[in-house]
Formats: C-alpha cells, sequence, structure tokens
C-alpha cells in the first residue's frame, strides 16, 4: 500500500453494508417497533396513571413472585445445568445419547402439556405430590410450583450453552494445575469455573429470560391465586379479558424495561468476566 | 533430585507404548528422550510426572531412591511444561505463574509480598516482565511457552520435565529458545527431562540422549556417542541422513556395491549386512584412487549453502547422496555428467538377520 493512502479493509466474506441493514431491519420489525408501540399505547394513561396501575398490592405480589421465582429457578438451574453439562461432555455411559436428546424436550414441547404434566405429578394426588404433602411440603398451587415449572423450561437453555464451552476446555490445562499441586476443588473453583463462566452466565440469562416470560406451564400448576400464585403474564391476561388495555400494556412496559435492565447488567458482567478474550 | 525408572510397561488397550523401559537421570543432568512419534517418549514422560500410571504391577518411578508411587501428580514437586502451553487463558501472565504458590495450603502459602518478589523475579529471568499484566491469548508462541516454563519453576520443582517443548513454534524461535534453555539449565541444574523428535536438539541440548523406538530404548548415551557409534540401524538412520547398501562380510572384509573394503570393527559379523554411510563422509575424486571405489556419475548439483550436496547414481543404478565442502567442488570442478569415484572414509554396518526398522529418515 501507498503511505497516505488508505484502503478500507476487505474480509473473506464481504457485504458489510447489505447484513448491517438486514439486522437493524430485523431488531426493528421484530423488536423495537412491536415494543415501542406497548409504551405508546401505556402512555394513554400518563406516568401518573402507570404508577398507580402498578402500585397496587396485586400487581407488585405478581412482579414479586414473577421476577423472585425466575431468579430462584435461574440459579438453581446455573448449578444442575453445570452438572448435567458436565456429565454429558466428561463421561462415556449407556443411554447418553438418550440423555443428551431429553435435555432438549422442554424446549419441544407446548409449554401447556408441559404445565397439565407437571400439575399431574405435583398434585396433592400425583405420584410426587402424594409423597410430599404428608411432609407439609405442598408444591402444585404455590409459589414452589411455579418455581418447579421455572427450572424445567430453563434448564435446556444452560445445559446447551455450557455444552461447547465445557467441550473447549483442553485437559492439559487441569493437568497442568494438578501438576502445580492444585487440588480438585481448586481445579474446579480457579481453572474450570473461571474458563466457563461467561458461558455460563449466558444460559443463565437466558433461562432467567425465559422463566421471566413464561405463562403455559406455569398457569396449571400455579393454581393463579391473586397476591399468592399470580405471574405477571398471567395478570396480563386477565387484565385484557376485561378489556383494561391501558392497564394490560402498563403492566408490560414496566416488565419489559425491568427485563431489560437486568439483561443489560448481566452483558455487562459478561464482558467483564471474558475480558482475557481481548486481543485474542 | 535424580529420577529412575525401572522396568515400565504400558499399554493402551492393544498398543504397548512401553515395553520394560528402564531409564535413570542423575541429579542436575539434562536428558532428552528422542524418538518418533509413537515410540513411547511422550507416554514415559507422563508417567514419570505421574499423570499416567505404568501398567499395573509393572514397574516403579524413583525420585532419589524413594518410590513415588504413593504420590499423586500434585505432590511430586514436578515442573511440567507443555507442547501447547496449557496456560490458563483466563489468568494474567503473573497471575499463571503465581498459581502454584497460590493453591498452596495457607500454612505453606508465601505472603503476597513474598509472592509478587518470586513472580517478578521469574518475569524477569524469562524476559516477560513488561508483559506480566497481559492474558495469553495477546501473547506470541515463544512468549507463551517462556511463561509456561516461568510457571513450572515457579514452585521450585526438584525434577523438570518438559513435553516437546518448542514442537509448536517456528524454526527460529525453536533455535533460540533452546539456546536459552540450556543456559537456563546451566544457571539452575535442576534435573531435567525433555521429550522431542528432532535429532538437532536433542543433541544440541542435552548431556544425554535417549534414543526410542516401539516402546524401547534403543540407545542412551551423550549426543557424540549415539551420533558418531550408534548401537542400532534405527539410531544410525534417525540420528542423519543415510546412505544404504546391502553387502556381505566375511573374514573381516566388507563387499557392498562394486566394492570390497576393510570392514574395521565390523569385522566380526559373518554373512549378509547392511552397510550406512552417510553423506559427508565420502571422499569424492576425478581419477580412481588407490583403495577400491564405486564408479559413479553426477545428475545434480545442489551448491547453496554451507555444504555442496551431490546427487550420483552408481554403474547400477542406484542413487547416492554425498556432501562436499565448497572448496572441493571447486578443486574438482565438478558438475553434472562429471565421472567420479566415491569411497568411504568411514562405513557402519549392521548384520542383516533382522529385517530393516521402519521408522526414520
Amino acid at each position: 500500500m501507498k503511505p497516505g493512502r488508505t484502503r478500507r479493509r476487505v474480509g473473506v466474506l464481504p457485504g458489510f453494508g447489505p447484513t448491517l441493514g438486514i439486522t437493524v431491519f430485523m431488531v426493528s420489525v421484530v423488536v423495537v417497533i412491536p415494543l415501542t408501540g406497548l409504551f405508546v399505547r401505556s402512555a394513554g394513561l400518563g406516568f401518573g396513571g402507570v404508577w398507580e396501575t402498578v402500585t397496587t398490592s396485586r400487581v407488585l405480589a405478581a412482579f414479586r413472585l414473577s421476577f423472585g421465582a425466575s431468579l430462584i429457578a435461574a440459579a438453581i438451574n446455573a448449578v444442575v445445568g453445570f452438572l448435567v453439562a458436565w456429565t454429558l461432555v466428561r463421561y462415556e455411559f449407556p443411554g447418553k445419547r438418550i440423555v443428551d436428546a431429553l435435555v432438549d424436550l422442554p424446549f419441544a414441547l407446548p409449554t401447556a402439556v408441559s404445565g397439565i404434566a407437571l400439575t399431574a405429578l405435583f398434585a396433592p394426588q400425583g405420584w410426587v405430590g402424594r409423597l410430599l404433602a404428608p411432609l407439609g411440603l405442598p408444591v402444585a398451587f404455590t409459589p414452589l410450583g411455579v418455581t418447579v415449572a421455572l427450572i424445567f423450561i430453563g434448564l435446556p437453555f444452560v445445559v446447551r450453552t455450557l455444552q461447547p464451552a465445557l467441550m473447549d476446555l483442553d485437559a492439559e490445562v487441569e493437568e497442568a494445575a494438578a501438576v502445580l499441586g492444585a487440588g480438585r476443588l481448586q481445579i474446579l473453583g480457579r481453572v474450570i469455573l473461571p474458563t466457563v463462566l461467561p458461558a455460563l452466565l449466558t444460559g443463565t440469562t437466558l433461562a432467567f429470560a425465559r422463566a421471566v416470560g413464561e405463562y403455559g406451564s406455569v398457569v396449571f400448576i400455579s393454581g393463579n391465586m391473586p397476591h399468592k400464585t399470580e405471574i405477571v403474564p398471567l395478570l396480563i391476561v386477565a387484565k385484557l379479558e376485561q378489556y383494561d388495555y391501558a392497564g394490560a400494556t402498563a403492566i408490560g412496559a414496566v416488565m419489559l424495561v425491568l427485563s431489560f435492565a437486568i439483561l443489560l447488567a448481566v452483558n455487562l458482567l459478561q464482558g467483564w468476566t471474558g475480558r482475557y478474550r481481548e486481543g485474542n | 533430585m535424580s529420577i529412575e525408572a525401572r522396568h515400565i510397561t504400558k499399554t493402551f488397550g492393544a498398543f504397548r507404548a512401553l515395553d520394560d523401559v528402564s531409564l535413570t537421570v542423575p541429579t542436575g543432568r539434562l536428558m532428552a528422550l528422542l524418538g518418533p512419534s509413537g515410540s513411547g517418549k511422550t507416554t514415559l514422560l507422563r508417567i514419570i510426572a505421574g499423570l499416567e500410571q505404568a501398567d499395573h504391577g509393572s514397574g516403579q518411578v524413583l525420585f532419589d531412591d524413594a518410590d513415588v508411587a504413593v504420590r499423586p501428580v500434585r505432590r511430586r514437586g514436578v515442573g511440567f511444561v507443555f507442547q501447547h502451553y496449557a496456560l490458563f487463558r483466563h489468568l494474567t501472565v503473573f497471575d499463571n505463574v503465581a498459581f502454584g504458590l497460590q493453591v498452596r495450603p495457607r500454612k505453606e502459602r508465601p505472603d503476597k509480598e513474598e509472592i509478587r518478589r518470586r513472580v517478578g523475579d521469574l518475569l524477569r529471568m524469562v524476559q516477560l516482565d513488561t508483559l506480566a499484566d497481559r492474558y495469553p491469548g495477546q501473547l506470541s508462541g515463544g512468549q507463551r511457552q517462556r511463561v509456561a516454563l516461568a510457571r513450572a519453576l515457579a514452585v521450585e520443582p526438584q525434577v523438570l520435565l518438559l513435553d516437546e517443548p518448542f514442537g509448536a513454534l517456528d524454526a527460529k524461535v525453536r533455535k533460540e529458545l533452546r539456546v536459552w534453555l540450556r543456559r537456563l539449565h546451566d544457571e539452575l541444574h535442576v534435573t531435567s527431562v525433555f521429550v522431542t523428535h528432532d535429532q538437532d536438539e536433542a543433541l544440541e541440548v542435552a548431556d544425554r540422549v535417549v534414543v526410542m523406538n516401539e516402546g524401547r530404548i534403543e540407545q542412551e548415551g551423550t549426543p557424540d556417542e549415539v551420533f558418531h557409534h550408534p548401537a542400532t540401524e534405527f539410531v544410525m538412520r534417525f540420528l542423519g541422513e543415510v546412505n544404504q547398501f546391502h553387502g556381505r562380510v566375511d573374514a573381516g572384509r566388507v563387499a557392498f556395491a562394486d566394492v570390497e573394503l576393510d570392514a574395521g570393527d565390523h569385522g566380526r559379523l559373518a554373512g549378509p549386512a547392511r552397510v550406512f554411510v552417510r553423506p559427508h563422509e565420502w571422499d569424492v575424486s576425478l581419477a580412481p584412487p588407490p583403495q577400491a571405489a564405486i564408479r559413479a556419475v553426477v545428475k545434480r548439483v545442489q551448491s547453496a549453502g554451507p555444504v555442496v550436496r551431490l546427487e550420483l547414481r552408481t554403474a547400477d543404478g542406484a542413487l547416492l547422496n554425498a556432501e562436499l565442502p565448497q572448496e572441493t567442488l571447486e578443486q574438482l570442478g565438478l558438475a553434472a555428467g562429471s565421472e567420479v569415484h566415491v569411497t568411504p572414509r568411514r562405513l557402519r554396518v549392521f548384520a542383516a538377520d533382522r529385517l530393516p526398522p521402519t521408522a526414520g529418515d
């Protein structure tokens, strides 16, 4: 290249223009425009109106349940999902393929089917519920039931995002740590977990996001008692059924803001945990 | 600390990686395990480190005459350097080197200042003190391997084991690093074993060389011994280029191609034999020399480089390689098509009752 003359770097696959165009178009049509509509619609209530709608005790209780149960479910999925992914990546055992396929089932099942199945299982007369009820641990129609349903639908997100990261781990790195004197727990805590942390965070975030928006599998097992087991998506449907469109969109808009704030925070955290990738 | 391996056998399924191998590395020596891939050299190294176990009931590994079988890898006090560095990519260069100190139980762990000082010293020694805050992903291959070495040395190991340490680097960096490794060893005197398939590397760096083939030790000795007095055909072939002939030894004379020469030390053999001559060990002349010589025609002269390489074709059609100094070529005035007489200054003869080894060259 002659000095003073600059040329744009051209990749092997050119097409920055068209691909960015399509990206912007899709994000606009599929995400931004519908969501903007939500805000425009709820703006009809005015700020005071929205505030009034979402601060009634029934709505606040629903928010607490939705976000609380989703967080707990995501946390449990992070641990259990890590173990499942670890088992599937590191060990060979008969039926491994089947287990691997089963992990995806919550993805494929209509959520209502999972909801009915879980309810049947955990209802006081169900196979599992019958065993738990005498222990004073009712699951169906309690917040615990909501959490169980959210764990069920969130698990595949963690497992599927962690698997490739775990496969990527170099066995030699663990050997290097062992030679240097690290015990098993130290290898897990100082080498394996930090390396896969970005993937674990992504999976957990996806599970959480899915759980916050989940409807079908929860409505059966929760029993939908206002103030107790009513989740936000259900409350929105209830408002719609009463033709309270403004109220429904107001709750929707608040939910949107909260979810976006959480996702953004996790994204920043992810960038920080993956900072060693800079310059690679 | 001296290392001794006694009667080690290791099988992977049907494959026998090591077959009753015994080896001693005296304290403070730098030993090379040299062999082609699949010869078992890496497996032997990993068994010494404790990363692999010898077959049940076979053999022992001793450090200073103490059996280390009961000591798991993390308690053997060895430093290990991997071919592909195996650095912790989520940790900075500093934290990589400090790792071995930081995982120690609280009682044995040096305090923060002490760790900082020791890691700083090591990084200066490997000339990477300016890069302490970088991540491995931001370093070149040669730099990464030096980090790996500093990390291995941080725990002050009694034994340093290196598995093809320069195998993944390009030729120039490799050469620099092996000179540097030798100097480092002369300063530290830690008993070291390194695995390589590169004979130049082994001959240049090591005090002693162990040549391995198909899970067995072919020869052990100083670089001079294995190069100049190869004990087996395999060692002869593996440590440099050869011209090979089929011949016979009879009454102290060896006959091959169309010549008969004094067999020298090899005169004790009798019967069919294989004769080896290294390319640089031919005498080339235009006039027939007084002793028996092979007549050949020069096919190709390749004179770029420190020595001239000649490709010759003998009367019976066999191809020979010879190497000459530039001056000899000029004195003789050789070119493609010249007729010459070649005779070996030195030859090595092995009985041909065994099948020729397959690996080599």
